[in-house]
């Protein structure tokens, strides 16, 4: 699927939706990985529920920020790294974050700016970080974090740790100069490096169609010297081998790649907003593609779970989520004393 | 001790650092081959190689950026704005990365962000600015502005070990045209961030200053001596924090005081000072406080007009009367 070179294909590419088996991409990961997949992409959405939950609730102070659709970008690419990799997670990324360990009660304090939240109400949603566990935290201003993570590359190249950074961006969040500035130089530094372009199809209200004037995202790797490969997002198993491509790549030493994923927001850019200006035929047209209920249909299919084994996943984590919500809602509210501590390390 | 230029302080500084700590690089734009648009590095490459010297694109977002993620891992980097007016490009990644890092998730970022301010050099209106007070207003930075060759070197060297990101802006001015005895290596002296210096004791009234306009304060204190005016000269050294204490001991001291510096006068770092002091030792004071900057323009390139624009001891020592008059 490198598209260097080549003509590209449709905007977003038609996936088989036959039942029963759903045929996703090729992978070798065995069967107990594959439901460690779905257990995690389970997790978020079910996780998210919750959170739109406290939000209908008033426990929730600020925004709320969902990826549901995109699931399996998130999940899929953060299931291709390895321990000593770093990753810089955005908003539609809290996939990725809980298959690097964050626990779901760290995202609902973070969000009702609880006084145990890792920000410690410091700041919101998922705006944390933890280099312990390979997370480094975004900034609101989309594009700062890929020459941020460019910078991690560079540096665990330098100190010989053997590591790749990773990072993601939106189809919006392509059109900002540090997207360009950041690719380029890790391009030219030829660091470990991989960036994840999710194309969901809306920056806010804003279509791709005006973002740019291309149809792939991935083309614009060419302009750097660099492999760009087109995903369908919502295959979790064609993220991961697309996203373990790369990484062995950038861990070879052959440099940074540009992946796009074809994937959509199947709810407005937060949760104030119902998304009126997207048209319904595109949530009909991405509704049946949604890569949860793809890859339920590929796990039954192939025979590599039964609908029990499915229950058994989602029982678990609805046992887990009530712990994790009453112990976050237990938590207090941050002594305003903390307000005016740690502006300099 | 030798004789070193401003610009050999500095250079001198990151020479130590990289020699004695092998987590200092340096990022920059034709700071390899080149030895930078001012020689700063000029041998650097050879000494330290590629890996440590690392030349970039035209890229100043994407340069601060690069050091924040570095400086995240363990490293210490340094990066040079060919002309610190060049910083505005990467203004984001500083003010909204690095700045709140510290306070929002608990992540360091020491990172140095250094290169050439200021004018009288004929640079027009991109080669010779001040941003400093662009960045006063940014809780988590530290800001640098040395006046002396002791204090290019000692700053530089505590900047890079300061756990915090340090904006440290050299003046141009000063690069070739001053020079002093400087001990460097083990013998180096590393000056403490955060403490103003007390250039010139005087008792009848303090000219509070930084940068090139320290030696205008200096000229304009031996030239007021025949007129029986004692000028005390504080500099600053350190922009952000700020002194509070010696700021605020020598208002108290002479009850007359000028803010000198070279930045236009609304919203500067001059205005920060002349506030502290009207708010806290008011009662000491026999004057208003005055800030003596430069006019609310762009920096002028014809040397008739860039003369018009900055200050210098005439305007200094003008003003230096009047308020003692007053």
């Amino acid at each position: 699927m490198t598209t260097t070179g080549k003509s590209w294909g449709p905007l977003h590419p038609k996936t088989e939706t036959t039942q029963p088996a759903e045929r996703l991409a090729k992978t070798g990961l065995p069967r107990e990985r594959q439901l460690e997949l779905y257990h995690f992409m389970k997790l978020t959405r079910m996780v998210e529920g919750r959170l739109g939950n406290l939000y209908r609730q008033g426990k929730v102070v600020g925004g709320l920020y969902s990826s549901l659709g995109q699931e399996a970008t998130a999940v899929g690419s953060a299931f291709a790294l390895e321990a000593q990799d770093m990753m810089g997670p955005l908003i539609r990324n809290l996939g990725s974050m809980l298959v690097r360990g964050v626990q779901p009660r760290e995202v609902m304090m973070q969000y009702m700016a609880k006084s145990d939240s890792p920000t410690g109400g410091k700041d919101g949603n998922t705006h944390f970080g933890d280099l312990k566990r390979g997370l480094v935290a975004p900034i609101s201003m989309l594009g700062a974090v890929i020459p941020v993570m460019a910078g991690v590359a560079l540096a665990g190249k330098m100190q010989g740790k053997n590591l790749v950074a990773l990072t993601y961006i939106g189809d919006g969040g392509t059109s900002t100069g540090d997207f360009h500035e950041g690719l380029n130089l890790a391009a030219v530094l030829n660091v470990p490096f991989v960036l994840i372009a999710e194309n969901n199809g809306w920056a806010y209200s804003t279509p791709v169609a005006k973002q740019m004037r291309i149809r792939n995202i991935a083309a614009r790797a060419a302009g750097y010297g660099i492999p760009g490969e087109i995903v369908d997002g919502n295959d979790v198993l064609a993220v991961y081998e697309v996203t373990k491509r790369a990484v062995e790549r950038a861990r070879a030493g052959a440099g940074p790649t540009l992946i796009e994923s074809k994937t959509f927001r199947m709810k407005g850019h937060a949760e104030h907003d119902d998304a009126g200006y997207v048209p319904k035929e595109q949530f009909e047209e991405w509704r049946p593609k949604d890569p949860i209920e793809r890859f339920e249909r590929h796990l039954l299919g192939n025979g590599l779970a039964t609908e029990d084994d499915l229950k058994a996943i989602v029982a678990r984590i609805d046992a887990q989520l009530n712990e994790e919500v009453d112990f976050a809602l237990a938590s207090p509210m941050p002594p305003p004393e903390r307000a005016f501590e740690g502006v300099y390390a | 001790m030798a004789t070193v230029t401003y610009l050999e302080a500095i250079r001198q500084a990151l020479w130590d650092e990289m020699e004695q700590d092998e987590r200092v690089f340096m990022l920059g734009q034709d700071i390899g081959t080149y030895g930078g648009a001012f020689r700063v590095t000029a041998g650097f490459l050879d000494k330290f190689g590629p890996e440590r010297i690392v030349d970039t694109p035209i890229s100043e977002s994407a340069m601060i950026g690069c050091a924040i993620g570095a400086s995240m891992m363990g490293l210490l980097p340094v990066v040079e704005m060919q002309f610190i007016d060049f910083i505005s490009c990467g203004f984001n990644q500083i003010i909204n990365f690095a700045a709140p890092s510290h306070y929002r998730w608990g992540q360091q970022v020491p990172i140095v962000v250094r290169g050439p301010a200021g004018g009288n050099v004929h640079g027009s209106a991109y080669h010779s600015q001040n941003p400093e007070s662009y960045f006063q207003h940014t809780p988590g930075l530290k800001i640098l502005a040395p006046g002396t060759v002791a204090d290019a070197y000692g700053l530089l060297r505590a900047a890079i070990h300061d756990p915090n990101p340090v904006l440290y802006f050299e003046h141009k001015y000063l690069y070739r045209r001053l020079k002093d005895e400087l001990a460097t290596g083990s013998d180096g002296v590393v000056v403490p961030i955060g403490q103003a210096r007390l250039a010139r004791e005087g008792r009848d009234l303090s000219v509070i200053t930084y940068g090139a306009m320290l030696q205008v304060a200096l000229e304009a204190a031996g030239r007021l001596e025949g007129d029986g005016i004692d000028l005390e000269v504080l500099d600053l050294r350190t922009l952000k924090p700020l002194d509070q204490e010696a700021i605020l001991a020598t208002a108290r001291k002479t009850s007359r005081v000028i803010v000198l510096t070279e930045e236009q006068t609304t919203g500067s770092v001059a205005g920060e000072v002349a506030a502290r002091i009207s708010q806290d030792a008011f009662e000491w004071l026999d004057g208003p406080v005055h800030r003596l900057c430069c006019p609310d323009t762009p920096v002028p390139y014809s040397p008739t007009l860039e003369e018009a624009y900055l200050p210098n001891v005439d305007k200094l020592v003008a003003k230096v009367r009047e308020l003692a008059s007053y």
